[in-house]
């Protein structure tokens, strides 16, 4: 039997990109290590987000890949997307569970039913955490958020562009819900421009999110019906199904429920996001351009600022 | 009458907002209190009792928008 041309064409890259030592295999697919050189392209362009963003004036936050447990089970993530959750267990016995523990691991024994939940679930969205930070009344005019982290989802693949960890850096915007979609729909057009000045042919497509199950699809033609997310696609190992490399998405009041964020006149705010697939955005450039930066058309390197 | 049975669907699945036996079969569901997430649970009880499949093209809004395009939406799938 042979293997589709597709799933090929993903190897072959995967296959130059750790040949090339831009990836470092770690033995689990989708897991990485990242070069200096692959570094250094999502630096950069993490660069230019921020002069391109700096006019919004916004707040910048950092969170950790992990979040309160508590806070995930207000999502519904577990309803939509339950395939690709990270829940982090750990060991919380004493002495005489912890030798059946060992016993178990020594023995080749499946050990892992013997940990329990931590406080924490893996972040699916960088913007996730901020949202229950959020909680009570926004300023008039509402706000921007800078955010950036490494985000999981649980989809081994042989896709380089498929990830399990990766990061996202994110613009998003609380408040009304026409100044949410003025910032989704500003943002898709800012966005195309950014990657296209970098010589990424991308065009803007409706998208769903991949919802799981026969329920999953009712909410992905819904979200599809009422255009929520938009993707920035271009191809990298395929032409026929070209990988989506930022989104821009918009909740509805959906985290102001959730999270009883309200505006200054006391409404459920609205929210909105684009979020930037850095390292797939690495991954476009590598393959559009040559795996060589020094290499790379001199207007890319310009904007880049590679030097 | 097949929009009382839908009815009662919308009553044990939609969780509502409003009283379902103040809504007319014409009714707004969603002015009502259906959510994204509501209206999935709705459809997978409407797909298991009348042991139907709703097609894609039908997965919109206005099929779920009230009792009545519901009855509709289940009629020409059972027939």
């Amino acid at each position: 039997m042979c293997a589709p041309v597709e799933t090929d064409a993903y190897k072959t890259y995967l296959d130059e990109l750790t040949g090339a030592g831009l990836l470092i295999p770690s033995g689990v697919k989708g897991v990485y290590g990242r070069s200096g050189t692959f570094e250094h392209v999502i630096d950069q362009f993490e660069h230019y987000v921020t002069r391109m963003g700096r006019h919004l004036n916004p707040e910048v936050m950092r969170f950790p890949p992990i979040f309160n447990r508590d806070h995930y089970c207000r999502i519904n993530h577990i309803n939509n997307f339950p395939d690709l959750m990270g829940s982090v267990h750990s060991f919380m016995g004493g002495d005489v569970e912890h030798a059946e523990l060992v016993r178990k691991f020594e023995k080749d024994e499946d050990w892992s039913r013997d940990l329990a939940a931590s406080e924490v679930m893996m972040i699916p969205a960088a913007c996730y955490p901020l949202y229950p930070t959020a909680t009570g009344t926004l300023p008039p005019g509402g706000r921007v958020v800078d955010l950036k982290s490494f985000v999981f989802r649980h989809e081994p693949s042989d896709d380089p562009a498929r990830m399990q960890i990766f990061r996202q850096r994110e613009y998003v915007r609380l408040g009304s819900a026409e100044e949410a979609l003025a910032h989704r729909d500003s943002w898709l057009e800012r966005g195309k421009e950014m990657l296209q000045s970098v010589g990424l042919a991308v065009e803007a497509v409706v998208a769903n999110d991949p919802f799981f199950g026969r329920g999953g699809r009712m909410m992905k033609a819904t979200q599809k019906e009422q255009t929520l997310k938009f993707e920035l696609v271009v191809p990298i190992c395929s032409e026929e199904r070209p990988t989506a490399i930022t989104s821009c998405n918009y909740h509805l009041d959906y985290f102001g429920h959730a999270f009883d964020i309200r505006t200054a006149d006391g409404q459920p705010a609205h929210s909105a996001c684009i979020g930037f697939g850095l390292e797939r955005i690495a991954l476009a450039l590598f393959k559009t351009h040559g795996l060589e930066i020094g290499a790379w058309p001199k207007s890319v390197r310009g904007v880049l600022e590679l030097g | 009458m097949i929009q009382k049975d839908i009815r009662e669907l919308v009553l044990k699945h939609a969780r509502l907002s409003a009283d379902v036996n103040t809504l007319s079969d014409l009714s707004d569901l969603y002015a009502a209190g259906l959510t994204s997430l509501t209206t999935v649970n709705l459809m997978l009880a409407l797909e298991d009792y009348f042991n139907i499949e709703f097609p894609d093209r039908m997965l919109v809004r206005r099929t779920f928008g009230s009792i009545q395009s519901l009855a509709e939406a289940v009629e020409a799938l059972k027939t």
